[in-house]
């Protein structure tokens, strides 16, 4: 750790422009930005020997991604991709990003403007809630082994979408982020900011998508969610960038007293993929639910890191990722459940389930417990395995032909994450997406 | 009630049986610190072969530049000082061959501990180390006409250099840890034992392990070979007295099952709370061969330990079964490790651990399937129980899987003695500590029906001591 704090910086702006990445940026921001880019140049570049970064292809981390040219690819199909930005059809709010720049955006109505509610990009989120923005905007940091790419992501972050819901107000449609990577070597920092209040309850969905199959890209997103005592936050993550782009998701959820939080994410592409998801309940009562599924194909390397710390008692956190392997691809899940001194009567769970599809495909698990308390349930399973010979058998014998029967198994497997997003339309176009990813490569069954 | 006091009473007697220690008088002492003196001088009093003093100096080299393993394991590490501990302590014994012939004050100590006795009871072969060299070694003479090999570690590489050598070092090389490599280049005393093609024995063989003296790190070594066909199960125990500073214990087993062999390995682990135990053991399963790993660790101060079994051949199937009670001021950090290496190995993990009051059981385990494997199959279970509030633990497992028709399953428990059961046992007149005691043993009690009669005996005694006023 740096031995700079933020007290010992100089507070004025001038001259510290050079860190400032928006016009009229405060003060404090400034300051965070510096603080990051001293964290950034001090923290090393992961290696296999930190254990947080166990199993993992180190090796493909590259010094060069951080010496891009800062100016923005321009988009030159901005137009088509705001067309095609069409996975949820009705939304309480629609923001269109292409290349860190937002193309479209469609602001919540009237009627929730008046109650209080806002969606804001945090340009215009720094303008109108300069206090909340303080108190929340890049204040949270990973402690799961992805420090450096989070100082680069508070260095860099200039686009992204900030969603404030006041105390009792309930909103039925979701909010929906799409944050497209269009042009080769382009670069992205999404972010996503959610303040809901006490009681309040909203959803929302984040979309990461890449304009062509070929370029390649790097994208390192991060988000935080605050939920208030009682409130209600359901967001759903859909990683679809092509296979050529390196993504980072560094995503911290806090939940407060009673505060009822569910997180859904479907991950396809990438060629490599880090996801951080760490879940902090600090409120007796709390209930959180993760749920993950990935569908790894070819080279792509999928790597799942997550922490369910437990400070509060009587709370209930819930995790399950589900694996599907082809080809070379890996996965890796490490997860780790904390349960703090004094964090009585907690229920803690945490299953990963991989399901390898081919002999090459790689699956690495990595469940984790550090409990505290001892009046609490908590377990945690891993499985790994081929299909079950017997079922396919029964499929065959029944006039299906192999390769339809492995991918009814595929997305029977896949089914239990699916349903849970709880939107017919999202859940019809996540599967889509996946049979689409099936039906791209022309999947050889192999015997088992 | 009056049952009640006399059990106490019982068990009272018990806590103690280890804590005590004789006056040291030692002929040969290697002196405090590890220097490549120090290494000499082992090897010199040994009076050992060019070769072995080679290895223990490539050993010490390696012990030196590797750093300790704090980047995931107890930063409690960093409190052991080697310049402090004595490496190599004895009194000149050679290992008798009847009880008459062991030294007063040595007698004296394994007679408290009850080992003559044992042996009379049931067992096929003894061997008894104090310190760094063994005391006591015995076995019936049928085993011997059978061409079973019994011995300590110098003696089994100076006369039986063909059949040990192959093996040594080979299942747990010299730079495999720093603790290995530690051993490796002071290790004195230990087994190493020969069981020919086909021979079964009937009865097991035994060790016990005793530190007698302050300061003083303990590097035993111990070969088993089971030649094709055969069988053999080994019995090993541990105690050491409460002295005032750390004691450090390192050990280094290696396993070797050939074709179709079987080789139980069981330990019973109870030294003092000041005892730092850092013990490598991994086995060697070739062809339909089996070999199994029963756990117990009860004693010490850290216990990191981590059987292993590397499945070579086909059809050889590995098991660690775990149980492990930290109290106050304990951290075992205990699990397993199961490498497979060919097409339909099986390997069963099940571990069980209890933490009362501030201790900490931590499960450490790694199960790796490589890509070119068909139809391996691994289960694990981590069972934890916690007594107390502020009782603790951990479970770190690490699972590779790749190839076809493998299957994985890790499955993870924490849970608490339920305020029900209790309730129950109290009201038909056990008190709170019987109880736990009760509901305790019977969370370890499936695993515990798998151990030979005797050591399930002694396990449940000592569970039932640690339990002692750790409810109220």
């Amino acid at each position: 750790m740096s031995t700079t704090t933020m007290d010992e910086l100089p507070q004025s702006p001038a001259g510290s422009a050079d860190f400032a990445v928006l016009p009229n940026e405060p003060a404090w921001l400034i300051d965070r930005r510096r603080q990051a880019a001293a964290d950034f140049e001090q923290l090393p570049m992961p290696t296999a020997k930190d254990d947080r970064w166990r199993f993992a292809t180190v090796s493909r981390l590259r010094n060069e991604w951080f010496d891009a040219p800062l100016s923005l690819i321009e988009s030159k199909n901005v137009q088509s991709i705001i067309q095609r930005s069409k996975l949820v059809d009705s939304y309480s709010g629609r923001a269109v990003f292409v290349n860190d720049k937002l193309t479209q955006f469609n602001p919540l109505s009237e009627a929730l403007a008046v109650q209080g509610v806002r969606y804001l990009p945090i340009e215009q989120a720094l303008l109108e809630m300069p206090g909340l923005m303080q108190a929340r905007f890049l204040v949270e940091r990973t402690t799961l082994g992805s420090e450096k790419f989070h100082a680069w992501h508070v260095q860099m972050v200039k686009s992204g979408m900030v969603l404030y819901v006041p105390k009792n107000v309930t909103i039925k449609e979701p909010f929906v982020n799409y944050y497209w990577l269009d042009g080769e070597g382009a670069r992205c920092f999404p972010h996503t900011l959610v303040v809901a209040e006490d009681n309040a309850e909203v959803s929302l969905v984040d979309v990461f998508f890449s304009a062509d199959e070929q370029s390649p890209g790097i994208a390192c997103a991060t988000s935080t969610l605050y939920a208030g005592v009682g409130a209600k936050v359901f967001r759903k993550v859909v990683q679809d960038w092509n296979e050529q782009t390196i993504s980072f998701q560094l995503d911290k959820t806090l939940a407060d007293r009673d505060a009822d939080v569910k997180n859904v994410a479907v991950n396809i592409g990438a060629s490599a993929a880090r996801y951080e998801n760490q879940v902090q309940i600090d409120g007796a009562g709390a209930h959180v639910k993760l749920y993950s599924l990935t569908v790894a194909e070819k080279r792509q390397e999928f790597d799942q890191r997550t922490l369910q710390v437990h400070n509060a008692p009587n709370a209930v956190s819930d995790l399950l990722y589900k694996n599907a392997l082809m080809d070379n691809s890996r996965t890796i899940f490490s997860g780790l459940i904390k349960v703090a001194e004094g964090a009585q009567q907690t229920d803690a769970y945490q299953t990963n389930r991989n399901l390898l599809l081919d002999p090459t495909a790689d699956a690495n698990a990595l469940p984790g417990l550090e409990i505290l308390a001892n009046d609490v349930k908590c377990s945690h399973g891993a499985t790994t395995g081929n299909f079950d010979p017997q079922e396919l058998f029964y499929m065959m014998s029944r006039g299906i032909s192999k390769r339809a029967a492995m991918q009814l198994m595929v997305f029977g497997f896949f089914e239990e994450i699916i349903e849970k997003v709880e939107s017919d339309e999202l859940a019809d176009n996540l599967r889509m997406l996946i049979h689409n990813k099936f039906d791209n490569k022309v999947y050889q069954a192999k015997t088992i | 009630m009056s049952q009640t006091t006399l059990d106490n009473e019982a068990l009272q007697v018990d806590t103690e049986k280890g804590n005590f220690h004789y006056p040291e008088n030692y002929s040969f002492d290697a002196g405090v610190g590890l220097t490549e003196d120090t290494v000499r001088y082992i090897s010199r009093v040994k009076e050992e072969d060019e070769w072995i003093l080679n290895f223990r100096l490539k050993a010490l080299d390696i012990f030196q530049r590797k750093p300790m393993p704090t980047n995931w394991a107890s930063e409690d590490l960093n409190n052991i000082h080697f310049e402090k501990i004595r490496y190599y302590l004895s009194k000149g014994q050679k290992p008798s061959r009847t009880w008459d012939e062991v030294p007063d004050d040595i007698k004296q100590t394994f007679e408290r501990l009850g080992i003559p006795e044992q042996e009379r009871k049931f067992l096929a072969g003894v061997e008894a180390q104090f310190d760094s060299e063994a005391a006591y070694s015995r076995m019936k003479e049928d085993l011997e006409k059978q061409g079973v090999i019994f011995v300590g570690s110098t003696e089994g590489l100076m006369k039986y250099p063909e059949i040990f050598r192959p093996y040594f070092g080979k299942v747990i090389p010299t730079a495999d840890n720093k603790f290995s490599a530690l051993n490796s280049s002071v290790f004195s005393g230990g087994s190493f034992i020969y069981v020919p093609k086909g021979v079964k024995l009937k009865q097991p063989l035994q060790a016990y392990f005793r530190i007698n003296a302050e300061n003083f790190g303990q590097f035993e070594r111990t070969l088993i070979i089971a030649d094709e066909g055969a069988e053999i199960t080994y019995m090993e125990g541990c105690t050491a007295p409460k002295f005032e500073t750390t004691t450090l214990h390192s050990a280094v087993v290696e396993l070797v099952a050939l074709k179709g062999a079987k080789i139980q390995y069981i330990t019973v682990q109870n030294w003092s709370n000041n005892v730092f135990n850092l013990v490598t053991k991994r086995g060697l399963a070739e062809e339909d061969a089996e070999v199994k790993w029963i756990d117990c660790n009860i004693g010490s101060r850290l216990t990191m330990k981590y059987p292993g079994v590397v499945l070579k051949g086909r059809h050889a199937r590995g098991e660690v079964l775990s149980i492990a009670l930290a109290n106050d001021g304990q951290h075992q950090d205990t699990g397993a490790k199961m490498i497979h290496l060919a097409d339909n190995t099986t390997s069963n993990i099940i571990s069980k651990s209890i933490s009362i009051g501030k201790g900490r059981s931590t499960y450490r385990g790694q199960v790796h399937m490589p890509k070119h494997l068909k139809n391996c199959k691994n289960n694990t279970e981590c069972d934890a129980l916690l007594i107390n509030t502020n009782s603790r633990t951990d479970t770190y497992p690490a699972i590779t899987t790749r190839g076809l028709g493998n299957t994985v399953q890790h499955e993870a428990s924490v849970s608490k003695v339920s305020a029900e059961q209790i309730f129950y046992m109290m009201q038909r007149g056990l008190s709170e500590g019987q109880a736990m005691s009760l509901a305790v043993n019977g969370f370890v009690n499936d695993l515990m029906r798998q151990f030979p009669m005797e050591y399930s005996v002694e396990l449940k005694r000592l569970i039932d001591m640690e339990m002692e006023g750790s409810v109220g």
